[in-house]
């Protein structure tokens, strides 16, 4: 039986190892991927972001308790911590905060170091959830890095992105820059037995405010009315949980809040939509590195190097090298058609 | 990424808090370009053996001060292999007493590190274990 046939039977083992070829982007994990395709596309990927230390561990293992309780579905969780940029070793320790779901069939939890990735995943994150959704895990979650305003990339694959913030982080200015917030589906303020969860909160909700304007402003501690546009119907308003995720507070309403989101994104369409802008960007990823092999190939013999050194000796830009090289692509014999698959 | 990049599940299998050589060499085998996965203190057998399957490490390295070594290294041995993992090489380190090593070595653990145990040592033997 093959690799896949394996995991597709369940096999806890094969769906291990088969992670381990699809993150080293073996030959043999990209054939597994392409095999699997036609399995994927059932599960609902919910990313995790926020700065480190918010608790986002601890929230994810919170997570997959509750769903574990709920209604049994299968919770695969990939925890993404960083690589080192010198020696490229990590340490994941994720795990640590999720020794509650040890024991459990029904659970997966599989550590991902960076591997030099910016984004706060790394780059076969996608890939590796597929591996997941094909092997009838429903519910995926992604715990990113953490290392904080950058990370959108997790929203790009997600269906359903959580921000976690905790009080005492920053100001509200912090909250309405650009990046991490704008990122947010669902907002959860972790750790809300800490002081100063009310300055956090009035903070997100104000800056959320900015965004969407409404009826009730608060002006030098007054309620105030005034006249605001109505959201369009059918707007998805981030909702702010509150949690202490240490002892299982507030878990339910997060939980509660991602299916609402579910049930948007289903009713408004937009669940397709990012499907559709997702498998495209992966598309696109795979065409360029197939023509950039391709593209190499069809140079003559150290074209290539011999175009890099002039650029390490500034004597050409890289906007000209490749232009250069463009030109000087062998000419190709007609494109080798390929099977159909 | 072509070449292999060695993964390791760093465990503390039992009741002693002193957890200090654990993180030491997980940051070691971090700094010779191991992912290492840390799964902290107080793990069970069974805990071990899963988090190595959920993984698919190369290696597990177990620390135990507590002088349990000899009722916890076979449960874990056993398991990893009723999981199928047979090819996992385990190292382990901590108080363990002479006349224990052939035993231990005999249930089929790779390496044992005593204190004063230099990492070097410990990263250059994980690489060569686990060399294909």
């Amino acid at each position: 039986m093959s690799l896949t046939q394996q995991v597709l039977k369940g096999d806890r083992l094969a769906l291990s190892r088969l992670l381990t070829l699809v993150e080293n982007n073996s030959p043999e994990g990209r054939a597994a991927l392409a095999e699997l395709f036609s399995h994927t596309g059932k599960a609902h990927l919910i990313g995790v972001t926020g700065s480190p230390g918010t608790g986002k561990s601890s929230l994810v293992n919170q997570l997959v308790l509750q769903y574990r309780k709920m209604d049994q579905k299968k919770v695969a969780v990939i925890a993404v911590d960083p690589s080192s940029p010198f020696t490229g070793g990590a340490v994941l320790g994720d795990r640590v905060r999720m020794r509650d779901l040890s024991g459990d069939d029904g659970v997966f939890i599989r550590s991902m170091a960076s591997r030099g990735s910016v984004g706060g995943i790394a780059q076969t994150t996608a890939a590796l959830a597929q591996v997941f959704d094909a092997a009838g895990y429903e519910i995926i979650i992604i715990e990113t890095v953490g290392a904080g305003q950058s990370e959108v990339e997790i929203a790009r694959l997600a269906h359903t992105t959580l921000v976690v913030e905790a009080p005492g982080l920053g100001d509200d200015i912090q909250a309405i820059k650009a990046g991490i917030l704008e990122i947010a589906d669902v907002l959860v303020i972790n750790k809300a037995d800490r002081p100063g969860v009310e300055h956090t909160e009035r903070a997100l909700r104000s800056s959320l405010e900015l965004a969407r304007p409404v009826s009730r402003v608060y002006h030098h501690g007054q309620a105030m009315t005034v006249k605001a546009h109505k959201p369009p119907p059918n707007t998805w308003i981030p909702p702010i949980n509150k949690t202490i995720a240490t002892d299982g507070s507030g878990i339910a309403k997060v939980i509660e809040s991602i299916a609402n989101h579910m049930q948007y994104l289903r009713t408004s369409g937009e669940w397709n939509a990012r499907e559709r802008a997702r498998l495209r960007s992966e598309t696109e990823a795979l065409v360029r590195d197939t023509l950039m092999t391709q593209f190499l190939k069809g140079l003559p013999e150290g074209a290539f190097e011999s175009a890099l050194e002039r650029v390490f000796s500034h004597s050409l830009s890289p906007i000209e090298a490749a232009q250069f090289l463009a030109q000087t692509e062998r000419p190709q014999t007609p494109r080798a058609t390929k099977e159909q698959p | 990424m072509s070449e292999h990049t060695i993964r390791v599940l760093v465990a503390k299998p039992g009741l002693d808090g002193h957890d200090r050589g654990a993180k030491v060499v997980a940051r070691a085998l971090r700094d010779a370009g191991m992912e290492v996965i840390y799964t902290g203190l107080r793990q069970t057998p069974e805990m071990i053996a899963e988090a190595a399957l959920q993984e698919d490490v190369d290696v597990v390295g177990l620390s135990i001060l507590s002088g349990a070594h000899m009722a916890l290294a076979p449960r874990i041995m056993e398991l990893l292999k009723a999981n199928g993992q047979d090819q996992v090489k385990v190292f382990m380190g901590g108080i363990i007493p002479d006349e224990d090593m052939p035993r231990l070595k005999a249930m089929g653990i790779t390496g044992i590190y005593g204190p004063g145990a230099s990492t070097e040592e410990i990263v250059k033997e994980i690489r060569e274990a686990t060399k294909s």
